[in-house]
């Protein structure tokens, strides 16, 4: 667990180093700056407008993070081949796969903790003081990590099996799947095969559902979000990474490195 | 090797227990989500020129999008036997200012929008503004003309008008001889059995949509067994006229030698006499039920 | 334990190339092989010839077709070996946004060292490798060179048994090279086993205790660079210069270079030929022993090779 703490916190000093990181949060308190401006022009809906444009920004710009440098995790180290002093060291490629997507997860943390101060100081702003129930943003901002940390484990997955291209592909399509598996199970089932019928449905338990993190519009509204339902998604994140990264490293373990 | 085969069985293990505990987590997290959130019964953007406006280059596609939640609401709300469609106009309406040119949209969705609950929405009236809108981005093509006299025909019963729909369509390049002498028959007969036979069966053969198809051929068979009723009573009549009282079931008519066997609706059941004396659907038959809406939806448009 | 830091059986390469994969190329056929502790074994042959390959299997970067080895006497699939040893990849690249410090740093942190032994013994890796002026330096504004040098500063930082080069000498100049040499060599002083590929032969021939010769994904000879060398014909050298003009017949088989004339016999004919030069007043500067050197033996190796192949693809027509 050492060695995979090692590897994690250089993975962190990468993305500390890189000054792409620090522009696209820049960017992220450039929209909230904006929602205060677009939310004085609206009538009533000032608050929910910071908050909403607020968590969409960093959601997205999250997004972009661990989409292009959750692929290129691994797949840089192999192309540099910077891989190679290492594996040579006392460690194993699950080790060094698993540092690897801590190191992004921990990075995204204190992004996404940074956007959320930024989006708090704007709330203050406007309102002049917090409420308790502002507490909800905080638990979006939680699903939006929650959410980031299975986007990386499955851009890593996808970055062992193929090019960086199209794993990047893999991962955005799979994600936007994800937000319409619910839709999946909403199809009409009289049109379908039973066979199809079925095999959808067990799809659409399984694939990754990422609607599961969308509380936006309760933070936006200021309604509460229920214990359950964080110990439920913090759970299906764990199981969920454990799985995807499971098989990242059965792949990566038998990969012939160039 | 030792360490590749505890990293199989890590696999096996971890593969199905993981995706088992996804599985339950996710019936959890829906019913968590669900006691939170309203009825999602919502289509987020309701005017169709501001989608068009932020839909870039993209609104053909963004129509095929909306078209495809359009099918999914109205397929949900049937399977659920839910009468309550009134996302179905607001969807439509977005869908055909994105994409004109989606006939199938203005096709399809004049029927979900007609026919009455639980068929569909029970609004004729919307049904024909919708087609009116797809003929005049589509002026040339014949069939919505059909839809349109198809709506005036059998849910507004409004026989002068369907009779000019479908003179109107028949001067449009392509268009099948009979709307012409469908124009004539309904302007000279008003409803009748034959127009509206032949008016189904044509919506049977042209729709390649399972839906649409199920629909039409529950039409038919009631239509039939509508027509069978009225043969059967006319037997019945003169059975009464011989015999000098009505018959008590339809043995007695094979017995008195009017009927060679026992006569059974399209969907195999058979017919029996009512205690008025009338020839029925059986109370078993799923036909009956067809018949029942149909006739609370005469009564429930009163135009 | 076996006497063996090194021991190769029958690894073989195969890898797919073509449309689907379906065709396959081998780069390494078969090759048993042993470096002895201790010694500095020098692995040489022409590029592609699968030196690269052998060792990168070693390393676990890549997996054999067939074959299997074992490294200090344990199998290579053994993660807790890597703590003996040091590898050095061809062309070394590092995390180019780290300092050479922090970078050797990171990788000692795998090696279980107290911060102040790590700290201690980084300083002393850079100095021995000559980069204690650029230490602050971000990797990405490093030349190949200072690369190689950071690369083999990591490899043996942690004071392994066994030292695994990858081409070391590649991308260094003349000073460079001079270094790395007296690094091996001093390693060798203190006991290690190194084993390291190169394609320039006389690097192996000076530092190294034995060596093997591979061509084309076989191995050709393992020996002494002496014993290798010794199978070829050997002759004398004569270096001589002229007093004055002669018509003795010998003159005609001497090359002159510059001032002087060099004429070479064999070993049986030295003491004749050194009575008839006296004989026409030459003055005799030099006799030495003329090796086939081991380029000869690797030219001769490589052509055969091609040869080879040659004959394989007209046959195969």
């Amino acid at each position: 667990m050492k060695r995979v703490g090692i590897v994690a916190l250089n993975t962190f000093r990468e993305a500390v180093r890189d000054r792409v990181l620090y522009n696209l949060v820049f960017f992220a308190l450039l929209m909230m700056l904006a929602a205060v401006v677009v939310g004085q022009i609206s009538i009533g809906i000032e608050e929910s407008v910071i908050v909403s444009l607020g968590l969409s920004a960093i959601s997205v710009i999250g997004l972009l993070i661990s989409v292009f440098i959750g692929v290129a995790l691994v797949s840089k180290e192999m192309e540099k081949r910077t891989l190679y002093a290492l594996l040579a060291k006392p460690v194993r490629r699950w080790e060094f796969l698993l540092g690897k997507f801590g190191g992004l997860v921990l990075t995204l943390a204190v992004n996404t903790a940074a956007m959320a101060a930024g989006l708090f100081l704007v709330m203050l702003y406007v309102k002049h003081s917090l409420q308790r129930e502002d507490a909800v943003v905080l638990v979006a901002v939680y699903f939006i990590w929650l959410k980031l940390a299975l986007i990386v484990a499955l851009a890593l997955m996808f970055s062992c099996f193929t090019t960086p291209l199209l794993a990047i592909l893999f991962t955005a399509g799979l994600y936007i799947v994800g937000l319409y598996v619910q839709e999946l199970r909403n199809l009409p089932v009289d049109v379908m095969s039973p066979a199809t019928a079925a095999f959808t449905k067990w799809l659409s338990y399984l694939l990754p559902n990422f609607e599961n993190f969308n509380v936006m519009a309760m933070a936006a509204h200021g309604r509460a979000v229920p214990g359950t339902l964080i110990l439920q998604n913090t759970l299906y994140v764990v199981i969920y990474c454990a799985i995807v990264l499971t098989g990242a490293a059965a792949v990566f373990s038998r990969k012939n490195l160039k | 090797m030792k360490s590749q085969r505890a990293v199989a069985l890590l696999l096996v293990l971890i593969l199905p227990l993981g995706f088992a505990g996804i599985w339950r987590l996710q019936h959890g997290i829906d019913s968590q989500l669900a006691a939170v959130s309203q009825e999602r019964d919502d289509v987020l953007l309701r005017s169709g020129k501001l989608v068009k406006w932020m839909s870039l280059e993209y609104s053909p596609l963004l129509a095929d999008i909306y078209w495809t939640r359009v099918v999914q609401y109205y397929g949900n709300k049937h399977v659920r036997r839910q009468a309550n469609l009134e996302m179905l106009w607001p969807l439509l309406d977005v869908t055909t200012t994105l994409d004109p040119n989606l006939v199938v949209a203005y096709r399809f969705g004049a029927m979900f929008l007609s026919q009455a609950p639980p068929a569909g929405a029970g609004r004729p009236d919307q049904a024909v503004e919708l087609i009116r809108r797809g003929i005049q981005a589509n002026p040339d093509y014949w069939r919505l003309y059909e839809d349109l006299g198809f709506v005036y025909y059998f849910d507004l019963k409004d026989y002068q008008k369907a009779s000019e729909a479908f003179l109107e369509g028949s001067k449009k390049p392509d268009a099948l001889v009979w709307m012409k002498v469908m124009a004539a028959k309904i302007a000279a007969e008003g409803e009748s059995f034959s127009t509206s036979m032949f008016l189904w069966n044509d919506i049977y053969e042209s729709s390649s949509d399972p839906l649409i198809k199920k629909n039409a051929l529950q039409r038919l068979e009631l239509l039939k067994a509508q027509e069978d009723c009225k043969q059967l009573n006319a037997l019945a009549d003169e059975y009464a006229k011989r015999n000098g009282r009505r018959p008590a079931r339809m043995s007695d008519l094979v017995q008195a030698g009017l009927l060679r066997g026992v006569p059974a609706d399209p969907e195999g059941f058979a017919y029996v006499f009512g205690e008025d004396g009338k020839a029925e659907i059986n109370l078993d038959s799923p036909l009956l039920e067809q018949q029942l809406l149909l006739e609370r939806l005469n009564k429930a448009v009163p135009r | 334990m076996s006497g063996f830091a090194i021991e190769i059986e029958n690894l073989t390469k195969e890898y797919p190339f073509g449309f689907l994969h379906l065709k396959k190329k081998t780069s390494l056929e078969g090759l048993n092989m042993q470096v002895e502790m201790g010694e500095v074994f020098g692995f040489i042959g022409p590029n592609g010839a699968g030196k690269s390959t052998t060792i990168k299997l070693l390393m676990r970067l890549i997996f054999p077709t067939a074959g299997s080895a074992r490294i200090l006497g344990r199998p290579i699939s053994d993660v807790e070996m890597h703590k003996d040893i040091g590898y050095l990849p061809e062309q070394p690249y590092f995390y180019d946004y780290l300092t050479a410090a922090e970078v050797l740093d990171y990788f000692a942190r795998f090696h279980d060292l107290r911060a102040g032994d790590r700290k201690e013994r980084v300083e002393r890796m850079l100095k021995k490798v000559g980069l204690e002026t650029a230490r602050k330096i971000q990797l990405r504004k490093y030349s190949k060179g200072m690369l190689q040098r950071v690369g083999l500063a990591q490899a043996i930082l942690h004071d392994p048994k066994l030292v695994i080069l990858d081409e070391p000498m590649s991308g260094l100049d003349p000073v460079g090279r001079r270094e790395v040499r007296d690094i091996i060599l001093e390693l060798k002083r203190e006991g290690k086993t190194v084993m390291f590929s190169t394609h320039i032969l006389s690097d192996a021939e000076a530092l190294c205790d034995r060596v093997g010769v591979i061509v084309g994904g076989k191995l050709r000879g393992v020996g002494a660079p002496g014993q290798l060398v010794d199978m070829k014909t050997q002759g004398m050298e004569i270096l001589f210069a002229l007093t004055g003009a002669s018509d003795e017949p010998l003159l005609a088989k001497a090359m002159k270079t510059g001032e002087y004339y060099r004429l070479q016999v064999a070993e049986g004919e030295l003491y004749v030929a050194i009575e008839q030069l006296r004989g026409t007043g030459a003055r005799i500067l030099s006799v030495t022993q003329v090796k086939a050197t081991l380029e000869e033996f690797f030219m001769n190796l490589v052509e055969a090779d091609r040869a080879q192949a040659a004959a394989v693809e007209v046959s195969g027509k």
